[in-house]
């Protein structure tokens, strides 16, 4: 069988069902829900690539490297307000976060 | 051949993002999240986009999963204890799961069909890194420069968020040094013979 861009395709509809129910499943640690995002944001990666792949044009693949930068400064930024969390908090649960009741 | 390469790689991708969001310690959800991002690398590889996947085990497993990583074991979290009532949560997760794949499919199924097939992953060039380095700092020039300013936000954010000042420990005041004149340090006196100051 010849390996096609749909196959691509539902590799990345299922990792962004994946990083949906990740989000949604833990509900006490903020920690995974910031991988499932990650988890989300690779799937666009792999969409945007795909695409930019089989249709012949590279503009794709700049833009997933600034979903790539993005990503990582959303990390970043996402860790550490989860440290400044914990240290005022002791704890990561995701129920209590509803303390400055913004 | 490439077709059961595809099968082999984008299986063990589906299979560790799934152990990522059901792994019990999040280190094993970082290890595991490591591994799908090794695997999506695969991916792009199969599929001659070898410049992006080189940078995504630069930039993902390089630096994004060590900083999960120094987090998750910085935090000194009973993790044990996070789990509990995990199991709630799971019937409403896949029901909202089987919406979102069921729109996927439903749009994929009912959209309209022009699938691209001018398969090209370096166009204009010999080399995939070749042919975005000619667009890079030409064309996306703009687009380029405002990925260094966001990451230069992130970087100078997360560092006012997590610097603090202790009180209890002793730092070294520059100025206040620097500042110190001779009069401040010592006092001339002229005690006389036989008293005390």
């Amino acid at each position: 069988m010849e390996l096609g861009l749909s196959h691509y395709l539902a590799v990345s509809a299922a990792l962004f069902t994946i990083g949906v129910v990740g989000i949604f499943v833990n509900r006490k640690n903020i920690i995974v829900i910031l991988m499932a995002i990650e988890l989300i944001l690779l799937s666009v990666n792999l969409n945007l690539v795909a695409f930019s792949v089989f249709s012949g044009t590279i503009a794709g693949q700049i833009f997933a490297m600034l979903v790539l930068t993005v990503a990582a400064a959303e990390a970043a930024v996402g860790l550490a307000i989860l440290v400044v969390y914990f240290r005022n908090r002791r704890d990561i649960s995701v129920e209590n976060v509803d303390m400055m009741k913004g | 051949m490439a077709f059961y390469a595809f099968c082999v790689i984008a299986f063990v991708t589906v299979i560790s993002a799934l152990m990522v969001i059901r792994a019990r310690n999040p280190v094993h959800s970082v290890l595991w999240l490591i591994l799908t991002f090794f695997s999506s690398a695969g991916l792009f590889v199969l599929i001659g986009a070898e410049f992006l996947a080189m940078l995504l085990v630069v930039v993902y497993v390089g630096a994004v999963a060590v900083l999960f990583l120094f987090v998750v074991m910085m935090l000194d979290v009973d993790f044990v204890e996070l789990k509990d009532g995990t199991l709630r949560y799971w019937p409403f997760a896949i029901l909202v799961g089987i919406v979102f794949a069921a729109e996927i499919v439903m749009a994929s199924v009912f959209g309209v069909h022009s699938l691209p097939d001018a398969f090209d992953a370096a166009p204009g060039a010999d080399t995939n890194a070749e042919a975005i380095g000619q667009v890079m700092y030409t064309d996306y020039l703009l687009l380029f420069q405002l990925a260094g300013v966001v990451l230069l936000v992130a970087m100078i954010g997360a560092i006012v968020l997590t610097l603090r000042h202790r009180p209890e420990t002793k730092r070294q005041n520059i100025a206040k040094q620097t500042s110190r004149r001779r009069g401040d340090a010592y006092e001339l006196k002229d005690p006389k013979p036989g008293q005390g100051i």
